[in-house]
């Protein structure tokens, strides 16, 4: 009985809380608008989330299509079709690794960070006393981040999935001898732009939730170091298993 | 006392959180212009009450006007029109810690205004050089020790040349020096802006020296009001503990707790054994 009422307990409190994160996406779609006329704002998040990330993403692009181009590689040449690697680690990274791992690592470094940005913002007053200005903090210092993330990510999983190709055909066609014409028309060819498509939404609805989860989340942050603490690791927790759940529904709507 | 010049009239005003009292039947009048302090023990709802008047919280019960606005039914779009002839310092200051001193300064007024950068300038320096920061102005935040960041946000609280000024304690953790500069500021942008000033704080000694009138508060209503010297001879036990500094009195020294022997001697191997009432 007292497991079923905890049960109970916990779906409510998460059907409430996803109703709340519903709500505040309607509050920063609600005062986009406004924001975006201050554009060196964005600019300034989009420098933040994206630009301080490039390094991070451009290394796990280039390992991911490094050990996809080895472990393609090692099972294509049982079928002896290895020119096909070039398809196979294109459709890999554009349709499924550039956007998921980069909307990971994007949790992982630029969501944590915006978390716990506006969690201490909040902490040391900073949200009240622009209140206290008569400026509303969605649309000064929420939405630019918002958007900066949205606009970011699908960048980000565009730069990963070309430097991934790229240590895919590393590894591919310089160490491993596949013919680099067949590896570069193949790809040519069995590419097709609903994949890229595909993983062009992917990356822009991963980018949506993530920068959403991030700024729920370090908004309404308890306002003590332990609760900052809290919401840096509920942003990476609820974004990884956002994201994949998502990435899911999405390849299910694709196929 | 002119009632018609009131700035904020607060009538039988109640708070409760999660159904505690905080506040309960509590009135004040605040006159406009001069400084007025609100003191009393910790936890006896005095930034409780500063935030009800600047309408970051919503009273339960009770009636609470502030500068002719009803802060029980403003919306959020009054509020912001009415914060904008209001100034607060908070206690930690709460610069935005990106930006510099001076743009700290200029912060609202960007928001608010479409005045020229020149005006803006001359205006940021103006009010910086009042609070004697001028030569701050291109540092950051994190430069500076904790009067000077706390004189800052003074100066950005003045910057939209507010009607009611409003301070929430503003000498906690200062020292003798930086204490004293906060304190004839709040006297010298009083007298020189003609505005109103209202002073949360403890420092009993500090702030008498420059208010006008003084509300004491004590369990969540007004145990005592009137001028710094009425106070000091005010017929009330809460008072004369409060004002004589007294460890034990109205506000007991000790937090409920199980009896001290029979804790001492008891078996729980418990460390603390938590009183019942909490």
């Amino acid at each position: 009985m007292n497991i079923l009422a905890e049960l109970r307990l916990t779906v409510v409190e998460s059907l409430s809380e996803l109703g709340a994160m519903a709500h505040f996406l309607l509050r920063l779609l609600a005062a986009c608008p406004r924001a975006l006329l201050k554009v060196d704002l964005i600019t300034k998040q989009i420098y933040n989330c994206g630009a301080l990330s490039l390094v991070i993403i451009m290394l796990s692009g280039l390992f991911v299509g490094m050990v996809l181009g080895l472990q393609g590689f090692e099972l294509l040449q049982r079928f002896g079709s290895e020119e096909a690697l070039g398809t196979a680690a294109a459709i890999g990274l554009v349709k499924e690794l550039g956007p998921v791992v980069t909307a990971l690592l994007f949790a992982g470094r630029a969501g944590t960070a915006l978390a716990s940005e506006l969690g201490l913002m909040r902490a040391t007053d900073q949200i009240s006393a622009m209140e206290m200005m008569a400026v509303d903090p969605i649309r000064r210092v929420v939405v630019p981040r918002f958007l900066g993330g949205v606009i970011s990510m699908p960048l980000l999983a565009a730069i990963f999935s070309v430097i991934g190709i790229y240590g895919a055909q590393l590894v591919g066609v310089q160490f491993m001898g596949v013919d680099s014409g067949s590896f570069w028309s193949q790809m040519r060819s069995g590419v097709g732009l609903r994949d890229i498509n595909e993983g062009i939404v992917k990356s822009c609805i991963f980018g949506v939730f993530c920068s959403l989860i991030a700024v729920y989340e370090g908004y309404y942050a308890t306002p003590t170091a332990e609760g900052v603490g809290r919401a840096t690791t509920r942003t990476v927790v609820t974004s990884a298993v956002v994201i994949l759940f998502l990435d899911y529904l999405v390849t299910a709507a694709f196929l | 006392m002119n009632q018609s010049a009131a700035i904020v009239e607060i009538r039988n005003l109640g708070y409760t959180v999660n159904g505690r009292p905080i506040l309960s039947g509590l009135d004040m009048h605040i006159a406009r212009g001069g400084v007025t302090a609100v003191m009393g023990p910790s936890g006896t709802g005095k930034t409780t009450l500063l935030r009800l008047i600047t309408g970051q919280l919503r009273a339960n019960s009770g009636s609470i006007v502030v500068a002719g606005q009803d802060m029980r039914t403003a919306r959020r779009a009054d509020l912001y029109v009415l914060r904008r002839r209001m100034g607060m310092l908070f206690q930690s200051g709460a610069l935005l810690t990106d930006l510099s001193v001076f743009e700290n300064v200029a912060f609202p007024l960007r928001e608010h205004t479409n005045l020229p950068q020149r005006l803006i300038r001359q205006l940021v320096l103006t009010k910086l050089q009042a609070v004697g920061l001028r030569g701050a102005a291109e540092l950051m935040p994190s430069e500076l020790s904790g009067g000077m960041n706390r004189r800052v946000a003074l100066a950005r609280a003045i910057v939209m040349d507010p009607e009611i000024l409003i301070y929430d304690e503003p000498f906690v953790g200062l020292d003798p020096i930086s204490l004293g500069v906060i304190l004839r500021l709040i006297r010298r942008l009083n007298d020189a802006l003609g505005i109103t000033s209202v002073v949360v704080s403890h420092d009993v000694r500090e702030i008498s020296s420059v208010a006008d009138q003084v509300f004491l508060l004590s369990g969540g209503k007004v145990a005592a009001h009137g001028t710094p010297a009425d106070l000091e001879s005010f017929p009330s036990d809460i008072v004369r503990q409060f004002i004589g500094g007294l460890a034990d009195g109205p506000v007991p020294f000790h937090f409920p707790a199980p009896d001290y022997f029979g804790q001492l001697l008891s078996r729980d191997r418990r460390g603390v054994a938590r009183p019942e009432a909490r």
